[in-house]
């Protein structure tokens, strides 16, 4: 079945990328088909389920603030538990959107045109998703402020050698530029959505979103540069947004925290996480949005092998990480990874084991890897177990410290449960929006990668001059 | 590439496209009924469309060669190598970015010295009150940020955008710049400009539905 559907496994034969006869207008009209087609059924029923999921997040925050951080199952000894794996769990899915924009466009890999627009999407619902965790548990929300470095009553300022401070930055700065990033792609698309609006407010709307695009061939210069300086800037930045996560942990003291291997270690399996996500929403917006001749089986089975390979490192850390606590010979080292895959939480470990380094492994199959519901399947383990990942990583270093007498197992609260189910009533509110309103496919940039977009296509001309 | 995917098929068009065969010496502006030979009000620009980029590439190099300067072209995605057939110089906006830059890498240094060093000192972890090596990752996210934001506003601005209106927008089938078509408009102000003498210009090279546009 698979290779008969994608003949093209010669390296040296480039597969056109998008198969069958399609010409400019009809990826236009496919793609804003999609916004201005009548609400579907199904769409109006899915944002009715996610608002509701929503609201369980707003119900849980409202708890929180009206009566502190208390509701949570946290204690002495566990400080930190769901709410900072929520949030790593939420910032690693993003990654995998800039890795899609920005890296890959580096690497002129033309295939990302047909995925980056809902890749970027998902960076940016992921980051604000992200986002609740550090607003929220500082606890008196409405001193969030004090996390940046502006000037409050007490004269104080942020501690800029701390690695929670960078992480602001990091975090902010990631959230920011993905938006910018994400905004520009959008503009020439929302000209064409303004340029077909058979409404007023459409009308308006677009047409005040979309700048006075006018496709000017003056302007491409520039914001062709422009993008091109965004992916750049991007792609030093989505490395130091994990390295920094990570640092939240490997700065500290703490056995299990503390080792150098963090940083590669936590930006591996970032996008490892995030391309699981991107496998998961592109098979459903192939299903549910009959995409399936944009988003072919050809991109799928190029993600899955991005997910062979940071899976492959995520486990190869793993095992690294063993090693380290044994050659160390530090006692408290060895303890913490012996207690992590045969303690109290020993059925984490080896549910985040199963599902990071065993299933993706299949993956190594053609016929796993170009088999859509085999592949979807897959993507959700690995979301599953990036999360247990960094239960695992939080809750096992801390749940056992130096003085036994405080040992303890965490439990997670009601509320604790509540809130992180709702950051996904956020995510997946906020994603169905944005395939309602936004055009989901970049037109311009899947356009721009058929053959006959090359204007040296049909003719031979002499040698372009740069000045007349 | 395959020079068969290059569509030469009739287009399926939203309301029919009039004067696809321009006769070149009627210059009818398609616009409120002006009769043919009465330009609108304020002339700014002929202009007119090509089926394929290629036929674009060609006309923006004919114009180049016969010293036209401004004229631009109008595409739903960006025409790679266009700016060689149009005789433009390379975006100068990487200048931009990089006072972006290092106004966020100065002013970062400048906000940690003085926050954590000459304001409030304190002492974390025995460390010097201004410690550059714990400050990287602040300076470096700091860089970033105004970078990013010299690109953004640096690019709208060097692209006068956002803007409510351009005349170019006033063509009848200018809504299928963001789709299909490629349009080419040269300025009337442009020295070299001749109603008659452009126009025939771009005829000869295929363009479609010429006629001028005006606020």
């Amino acid at each position: 079945m698979s290779t008969l559907s994608y003949p093209h496994d010669d390296p040296a034969v480039r597969p056109e990328l998008l198969p069958g006869k399609r010409d400019f207008r009809g990826i236009t009209r496919q793609v804003s088909g999609i916004v201005e087609a009548k609400t579907p059924t199904g769409w109006k029923l899915a944002i009715a389920f996610t608002l509701s999921v929503l609201m369980i997040l707003f119900g849980s925050l409202f708890r929180l603030v009206t009566k502190g951080t208390g509701v949570w199952g946290l204690n002495t000894t566990v400080g930190w538990a769901w709410d900072i794996t929520g949030f790593v769990f939420w910032v690693g899915i993003g990654h995998a959107g800039t890795l899609i924009s920005a890296i890959l466009f580096l690497f002129r890999q033309k295939w990302r045109t047909s995925i980056n627009r809902a890749a970027e999407a998902m960076t940016i619902f992921a980051v604000m998703s992200a986002a609740i965790y550090p607003v929220f548990h500082v606890g008196r929300v409405w001193f969030a402020y004090w996390l940046f470095p502006v000037p409050n009553q007490m004269q104080v300022w942020p501690n800029f050698k701390s690695p929670l401070f960078w992480d602001v930055c990091a975090v902010s700065t990631y959230a920011t530029v993905s938006l910018l990033f994400w905004f520009v792609g959008l503009v020439p698309d929302l000209a064409t959505l303004r340029d077909r609006a058979d409404t007023k407010t459409k009308q308006i709307v677009y047409g005040i979103l979309a700048l006075g695009w006018r496709g000017s061939h003056r302007h491409w210069l520039n914001y062709e540069k422009a993008y091109q300086i965004f992916a750049g800037l991007s792609t030093p930045l989505v490395l130091s947004v994990h390295t920094i996560v990570s640092f939240d942990f490997a700065v500290s003291v703490v056995p299990g925290w503390h080792t150098t291997i963090f940083p590669p270690y936590f930006v591996a399996g970032a996008v490892f996480s995030g391309f699981a996500m991107v496998v998961t929403l592109m098979v459903m917006a192939r299903r549910f949005l009959g995409l399936g001749n944009l988003i072919t089986i050809h991109h799928l089975e190029n993600m899955n092998k991005i997910i062979l390979a940071t899976g492959s490192i995520v486990g190869y850390a793993y095992g690294i990480e063993f090693f380290t606590a044994w050659y160390s010979g530090n006692p408290y080292e060895k303890f913490v990874f012996l207690n992590r895959a045969f303690g109290p939480y020993s059925w984490a470990y080896w549910t985040m084991v199963s599902c990071n380094v065993i299933f993706p492994q299949l993956f190594w199959f053609k016929k796993v890897r170009t088999s859509v519901p085999l592949m979807f399947v897959i993507s959700i383990l690995v979301n599953i177990g990036m999360w247990f990942e960094r239960f695992v990583i939080v809750v096992t270093s801390l749940h056992r410290d130096y003085l036994p007498s405080s040992w303890t197992y965490f439990k997670p609260s009601l509320f604790d449960i509540s809130t992180f189910i709702g950051t996904f009533g956020l995510f997946f509110t906020m994603l169905l929006l944005f395939v309602r309103y936004l055009p989901m496919v970049a037109i311009g940039e899947v356009k721009s990668i058929l053959p006959a977009a090359d204007p040296h296509a049909a003719h031979d001309h002499t040698e372009a001059r740069h000045e007349s | 590439m395959n020079p068969e995917t290059q569509s030469r098929e009739p287009r399926r068009a939203k309301k029919p496209l009039n004067g696809n065969h321009v006769p070149s010496e009627v210059i009818d502006s398609a616009r409120s009924g002006a009769s043919p030979s009465v330009a609108p009000a304020s002339v700014h620009a002929l202009m007119g469309w090509y089926e394929t980029p290629g036929e674009l590439y060609k006309a923006c190099e004919a114009l180049r060669d016969a010293g036209y300067q401004r004229f631009d072209a109008h595409t739903p995605f960006a025409v790679h190598g266009l700016e060689h057939a149009m005789g433009l110089r390379p975006s100068r906006l990487p200048w931009i970015v990089l006072g972006g830059g290092l106004f966020g890498l100065v002013g970062s240094v400048l906000l940690a010295w003085y926050t954590q060093g000459v304001d409030y000192p304190q002492n974390i972890s025995g460390k010097e009150a201004f410690s550059y090596q714990a400050f990287i990752p602040v300076f470096f996210e700091l860089t970033v940020l105004c970078a990013a934001f010299a690109t953004f506003f640096g690019m709208w601005s060097m692209n006068k955008l956002p803007r409510f209106f351009h005349p170019v927008q006033t063509h009848p089938s200018f809504e299928r710049a963001t789709d299909d078509l490629f349009f080419i408009s040269v300025e009337a102000a442009d020295p070299k400009y001749d109603r008659v003498a452009t126009k025939r210009l771009l005829a000869s090279l295929g363009a479609h539905e010429l006629c001028e546009v005006g606020s």
